[in-house]
């Protein structure tokens, strides 16, 4: 060994230096300031809280108006009776679970497919010019054009609303994940190669963490894509034997006229759409950023 | 100087190495890098021969753009000479890069556990490893700290921790105290010595600022630019403990000063690439 043969050039004591790096240490790391949790709910939660109440005293107002005939624009408390009176019948939660239940699964075969598209898109220069200009075309066609289509080809089934969906979903994940791992910096796979990751471990350990921002915005715009192409996948292939369900309660509504339905039906979706965005995407995406340091810990 | 003088020449040419009893950890013959692209300017580097034995600590000073991080590259394995050979008998390198280059999805410790899982340590020895580590460089109980919490100089320290931990006998530095405030800096010249000192790596260590090249290397490389070369070196030859405001270290830094300056001043002399209209 050759220290022996070394000069040493250390500037003097250790316990000086350890000190005054201590307090070095100790001026330089920011304070972590956490806010207590009524706050953080009543700035996050209130304003959305008078938004909606905002809209209902709007939609009041425009009744006693008499602007639109009651069959036309009914009040909210006939809304409201409809939806306990479907609630009874276990109309509603039957509804909402066979479209949940169709959401979740046509959203996970859409993250399997559409993240394996994804890297391929990523890592593939030929299936990038290939197919990459289709993948983004196929954001922008509405899912709904592909309702026909799906129909020919699978009848009135489950399969027909799972083509749809997913040709909903799976190009924005894809395309998600490409502009994720397209904004990796270089620095990080220099760092990468210099600590030994090579082909795979190289997309483990550090293209997939570093492209997580855009593949979360990828999947919660799948998510959104997914639920709204099952709506209409929902509306369009109407069938007895395909159950209840949230786009058959539209369905139905419009058949009997029955404008309350239609009303509850689409509160029931947007509901359902948001609550998923807030309770499952929103979370994550917060934690994301904030563990990066990407967002101020404290400001919401 | 001109670019017919590139050899493919691959045989070793160590005329121009200082005779040393100690194993060469780095060896560069006769290295020339261009990039693509830039065919129209001098190499980045042309002829380079370096050599660093095991356990030296060589400081290397040049203006910016001289292709210094290109050097340190080549030397870790990201680039590729264009002719020449450069090999490392020290074995692997370890690079801390002139940015800050901790990944920040992960925590400090988990940074220096990606290094040890990377070389293969078990999962159940790593977290030992890792805390080991960051107490070598003073960060004990740093190990869940979010890299966003840490001061530039704790992240530079944790990237040493990380190099460390690749058990590389051979440790390159790219200004890695650069962006750091002169206290800061002084504690991990020190830092840097004490683990130098403990570990006996062989150190390359790049920087723009004169006085840390001398406080810190055996040995200071000038190197000039385009085409980069090495144009002088000195041996630092100083007794006792050193520190950046040394008398010692502030004479000899202010004769490299005076080399580099005219290195720079060459370069105005030397008629600009035609411009296009
Ligand atoms: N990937 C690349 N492609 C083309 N040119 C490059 C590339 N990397 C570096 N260069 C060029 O090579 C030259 C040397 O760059 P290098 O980064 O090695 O210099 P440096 O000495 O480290 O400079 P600094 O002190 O500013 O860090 C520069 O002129 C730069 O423009
Ligand atoms: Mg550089």
């Amino acid at each position: 060994m050759s220290i022996g043969t070394l000069r040493s050039h250390g500037s003097g004591t250790t316990d000086d230096v350890a000190s005054l790096e201590a307090g070095l240490d100790a001026l330089d790391t920011p304070s972590r300031t956490t806010v207590p949790l009524l706050s953080r709910l009543r700035r996050s939660v209130l304003p959305p809280i008078v938004a909606v109440l905002f809209l209902l005293v709007v939609w009041l107002v425009l009744v006693a108006l008499h602007v639109k005939p009651t069959y036309v624009l009914p009040p909210p408390s006939d809304v409201w009776a409809t939806f306990t009176d479907y609630w009874e019948k276990g109309a509603v939660q039957e509804a909402v679970w066979n479209s949940l239940r169709r959401a979740f699964v046509g959203f996970a075969i859409s993250v399997v497919v559409g993240t394996a598209l994804g890297l391929l898109l990523a890592q593939s220069r030929f299936v990038r010019t290939a197919i990459g200009p289709l993948v983004s075309g196929l954001q922008s066609l509405p899912s709904v054009a592909w309702v026909p289509a799906a129909i020919i080809w699978f009848g009135l089934s489950d399969a027909a609303i799972y083509t749809v969906v997913l040709l909903g979903a799976v190009p924005s994940i894809a395309n998600g994940l490409l502009a994720g791992v397209r904004q990796v910096p270089p620095l990080y796979l220099r760092v990468g190669r210099v600590l030994g990751a090579r082909g795979w471990a190289s997309i483990r350990y550090v293209v997939l963490p570093a492209a997580m921002p855009g593949y979360l915005a990828g999947l919660r715009q799948g998510w959104a894509f997914a639920w709204r192409s099952l709506m209409a996948a929902e509306l369009i292939t109407f069938s007895p034997e395909l159950g209840t369900s949230l786009g058959q309660l539209l369905q139905i509504g419009r058949e009997l006229s029955d404008m309350t339905l239609v009303m509850a039906a689409i509160l029931m979706i947007l509901v359902v759409g948001v609550g998923i965005e807030l309770l499952v995407f929103a979370p994550i995406e917060r934690q994301m950023l904030r563990s990066r340091g990407l967002t101020t810990g404290s400001a919401t | 100087m001109t670019l017919a003088t590139v050899k493919e020449n691959q045989q070793w040419a160590v005329a121009d190495v200082p005779e040393s009893d100690v194993a060469p950890a780095i060896l560069l013959d006769r290295v020339t890098k261009r990039f693509r692209g830039d065919e129209t300017r001098p190499a980045v580097l042309q002829d380079v021969s370096l050599t660093v034995a095991e356990g030296e600590f060589v400081s290397l000073l040049g203006a910016s753009g001289c292709g210094k991080s290109t050097l340190l590259s080549l030397v870790a394995g990201l680039e590729k000479p264009t002719s020449g050979t450069v090999a490392a008998p020290g074995g692997r390198a370890a690079l801390i890069f002139q940015e800050p280059a901790l990944f920040p999805w992960l925590t400090a410790g988990q940074n220096v556990e990606l290094a040890l899982k990377l070389r293969g340590v078990a999962r159940k020895e790593r977290r030992g490893q890792a805390e080991h580590l960051l107490d070598r460089v003073h960060l004990a109980g740093q190990h869940g700290s979010r890299v966003h919490e840490l001061s530039g100089g704790m992240r530079q320290r944790v990237a040493l921790a990380r190099a460390l931990g690749q058990e590389a006998r051979i440790l390159l530095m790219d200004e890695p105290f650069a962006a750091l405030d002169a206290i800061t800096r002084d504690v991990l010249h020190d830092e840097l010595i004490r683990v130098w000192e403990e570990t006996g790596l062989s150190i390359v260590f790049v920087t723009h600022n004169v006085r840390e090249a001398v406080r810190l290397g055996q040995r200071v490389e000038l190197m000039s630019s385009r085409p980069g070369r090495f144009v002088r070196r000195w041996t630092v030859d100083i007794d006792g403990p050193r520190r950046i405001e040394s008398a010692g270290v502030a004479a000899l830094a202010s004769e490299i000063t005076e080399d580099l300056r005219r290195e720079i001043r060459r370069h105005a002399a030397v008629p600009r690439v035609k411009a296009s209209s």
